[in-house]
């Protein structure tokens, strides 16, 4: 088996350099028939999410159908992703979204703040996954990372990847208290190398979220992982992205970073709850030409 | 010798064939893209003649003669334009000789830097026709001009104004006087910008000038006339005189010029040298480069990456102080290498209008060919060529992004200014080795250096033989920052306080 690198020598980061290259691919200006085909393609790459404690099975059951349906008015949409739920309400979701092909994700591993202990976090695991979740959203121990213990991180993270058996594993580095984009580098690789089929940017409860410079360094290291190993991973910016342009940037930065092969719902998601009906606006705008009431657009 | 553009294009594609394959993993050509976004021509108004600016206003040549300049990107006519002649010349000398004498040195410094001040302002307020001009008539790309060229140029202009009635503060315990008339000649890379870089500080500092905007560029500064004129700046402060290298010749022999002021190509700026000679003429040059772009192993490479793109392929190459030979430490060199190939597969080549274009048109059907006959020459002298598998339009003067893999220090292509986009790269091992090639060059503008180090950028900045170094950044120009070459890339230095002096006589 081929060896892990040394994380400790993660490639360093360049803050300002990032900056630009963001501010750069911002100009990007994408109009017309570009225009609406990125926002269908970001309407389906939305996990359309709730994790707040004071979730119910009507909560739930609301989301999922509007995960199926996200504006019947307007012709030809597609359905968002996935929907995330803690894991008392996977059974429920699974249930209303039935055979329609959105997935169910739940957050597990003692979300958000994750300080529990390893068994702990697995048994949140498995209960997810035998409820039926196809996608479990787990967060690192940002305080053992901190303080240097990458390896803690890794087997955290190998142990949770072996728990999720078939469902696909999506970790969360909360890059908001990871202060720095060197560290944002680092748990990326810890997290790949340890088996993640995605990375994600934040739980959302935690300010600044998925800002652009760290989605930019992330997809660059899973570029980077893919150069290494030729494994495709997922990326999953989180939290903060609630606007059609800042979504159609996203998808210029994965375009220009990764290419086409990752312009796809089972390679990049956008965690959200208020995005979609943004771009059901901006879609609506392009269709009728004119700016619509929010009141016309379902709030679940 | 003169190379056939047809012949040498054909070079380009069967070696861009041999080497693309294997690696290109990524896929920048499918799936979701951008649809053309072009920025509206509409607004735009060109007169169909442009006589000379000479004293406040537009008059024909003398001798009825004009010149067409053309779009490169479209090959359309935009206007016809004055070629000037000596008589010209002598007519603008002349109006600036007296402004000088009767207006400009006796006004009040802070009287001055208003008018400075309002040129900047105008330019602001101009700022949409002035890109979209300065991308019709160069072949850059919008994003450029309108992101860097106009609003550095404005910020000149501010810059300088505010010197104005300074310059006892920027030179202590001196007496500072003005020179008299400034000849100044400026390229065709930024024609705006470097109006702004030559006229800003001359005025500030109380001279008047003749100024020469290139032959195939000469749209923005007549389009700064009408601000001159439009702003009440007194007739004959800036004159400008548009023609060919004839105009230029003119202007610096003219026996009434205090100060010359040059940016282009070394071989011009050796026989501005000899011409001047023995004459009592003050003189600035800004000339050709053939930076070297340094990334040590401990570089962030992607940000690094980026930087490469940007020393290169910013403005088509068409940059002194581009970053044109890179040098990469040898433990990396493969992986930038791969990187940079994706990255030059993003690089959209075509309409400077549209705001998704990276990579203009190449400024004019001479210098494609010269582009064109170093390609030739690189694949002869036996480095190995690829381009970026990017379209293309078939019109206009177009150059896809290219660099040049295993080339040797003994290489032309690495001796000698290309100014295109085309980069010749070469590995290094050491910090000596690295530093002894990047000085061995007859150019001295420029320079880069990439490392998470700090006491690595110390150390190469305080010896790379460069009037410009950056470090882990490339192309940063600011109005505060002196700018200017060692060697054969001039002597002299425009922007910040460095760039008052060519302007003052000090007692």
């Amino acid at each position: 088996m081929k060896s892990n690198p040394d994380f400790s020598k993660s490639p360093t980061i360049d803050q300002v350099g990032v900056e630009e290259r963001v501010a750069r691919l911002n100009t990007r200006s994408i109009k017309k028939e570009s225009k609406v085909a990125g926002l269908k393609l970001a309407l389906n790459m939305i996990d359309l999410t709730t994790l707040e404690g004071k979730d119910t099975e009507g909560k739930v059951r609301q989301m999922c159908y509007k995960a199926m349906h996200l504006h019947d008015a307007l012709p030809d949409l597609p359905t968002v992703a996935a929907v995330c739920v803690y894991p008392t309400f996977v059974a429920t979701a699974k249930a209303a979204l039935g055979n329609s092909g959105v997935k169910v994700a739940s957050v597990a591993t003692a979300f958000p703040a994750g300080q529990s202990t390893l068994d702990v976090k697995i048994r949140d695991t498995q209960f997810a996954v035998d409820c039926g979740a196809d996608e479990v959203d787990m967060v690192i121990s940002r305080g053992e990372f901190l303080r240097g213990n990458y390896s803690f991180v890794f087997d955290e993270i190998a142990a949770v990847k072996k728990a999720c058996g078939p469902a696909r594993l999506k970790v969360i580095l909360e890059t908001g208290e990871l202060s720095t984009l060197d560290n944002v580098r680092r748990a990326s690789d810890i997290a790949m190398y340890a088996g993640a089929d995605f990375i994600k940017t934040s739980t959302g409860k935690i300010q600044p979220a998925a800002t652009a410079p760290v989605t930019l360094t992330m997809l660059e290291a899973i570029r980077d992982y893919y150069y290494e190993t030729g494994i495709m991973v997922g990326m999953k910016p989180a939290g903060g992205i609630s606007s059609a342009k800042a979504a159609l940037q996203n998808l210029v930065m994965v375009r220009e970073t990764l290419g086409a092969a990752w312009l796809d719902n089972h390679w990049f998601r956008f965690g959200a709850s208020s995005l979609a009906n943004d771009i059901l606006l901006q879609l609506l705008k392009e269709a009728t030409g004119r700016y619509q009431s929010s009141d016309y657009i379902s709030k679940d | 010798m003169p190379i056939k553009p047809k012949a040498t294009k054909s070079v380009a594609k069967q070696t861009a064939k041999k080497t693309i394959t294997k690696k290109a993993t990524l896929d920048f050509v499918g799936g979701w893209s951008y649809a053309p976004s072009p920025e509206s021509k509409d607004h735009i108004r060109l007169e169909k003649k442009y006589g000379h600016f000479i004293n406040g206003e537009f008059v024909k040549p003398s001798a009825g003669k004009y010149m067409a300049t053309h779009s490169p990107s479209t090959e359309e006519h935009l206007a016809d334009v004055a070629l000037g002649d000596a008589a010209d010349v002598d007519k603008a000398v002349k109006a600036a000789r007296k402004a000088y004498d009767t207006v400009w040195s006796k006004m009040p410094a802070s009287e001055r830097g208003k008018y400075l001040y309002r040129i900047a302002r105008m330019i602001q307020e101009r700022a949409r026709e002035l890109s979209v001009i300065e991308s019709m008539d160069g072949g850059k790309s919008i994003r450029e001009s309108r992101d860097i060229d106009i609003p550095i140029a404005a910020a000149h202009f501010f810059y300088y104004a505010g010197w104005a009635d300074k310059l006892e503060y920027a030179f202590p315990n001196r007496t500072v006087t003005s020179v008299g008339v400034a000849g100044q000649i400026i390229p065709w890379n930024f024609p705006l910008l470097m109006a702004a870089w030559k006229i800003a500080p001359a005025l500030a500092c109380g001279n008047t000038v003749v100024l020469k905007p290139a032959e195939t560029t000469p749209l923005t500064a007549l389009k700064l006339a009408e601000i001159i004129r439009d702003c009440g700046l007194p007739p004959g402060v800036v004159n400008i005189v548009t023609g060919d290298g004839r105009a230029g010749a003119a202007l610096v022999s003219h026996p009434d010029i205090d100060k010359i002021a040059f940016t282009g190509s070394t071989d011009v700026g050796k026989i501005i040298q000899k011409a001047i000679a023995g004459t009592n003429k003050k003189i600035t040059l800004e000339l050709g480069g053939k930076a070297a772009n340094i990334i040590f192993e401990d570089a962030p490479i992607d940000q690094a990456v980026e930087g490469i793109i940007n020393g290169i392929f910013f403005n088509q190459g068409h940059v002194c102080c581009a970053g044109s030979r890179l040098f990469v430490q040898e433990g990396i060199a493969d992986k930038v290498i791969r990187k940079l190939k994706d990255r030059m597969e993003t690089l959209v080549v075509g309409d400077p209008l549209d705001k998704n274009t990276d990579i203009g048109a190449i400024n004019s059907r001479e210098q494609l060919d010269k582009i064109n006959h170093y390609l030739k020459l690189g694949v002869k002298e036996g480095a190995e060529m690829w381009q970026s598998s990017c379209a293309v339009p078939r019109k206009g003067n177009f150059c896809r992004p290219t660099i040049f893999l295993h080339a040797s220090q003994s290489h032309r292509i690495v001796q000698e200014e290309i100014f295109g986009p085309v980069l010749a790269i070469q590995t290094f091992r050491t910090v000596e080795e690295v530093l002894e090639k990047a000085n061995n060059t007859p150019y001295g503008l420029s320079a880069g250096v990439w490392t998470d180090k700090g006491s690595k950028i110390f150390n190469m900045t305080s010896r790379l033989r460069a009037g410009v170094v950056w470090a882990n950044t490339y192309n940063k120009f600011d109005p505060t920052s002196p700018f200017g070459g060692y060697k054969e890339s001039g002597f002299g230095r425009e922007g910040g306080l460095h760039g008052l002096l060519p302007y003052v006589n000090l007692k």
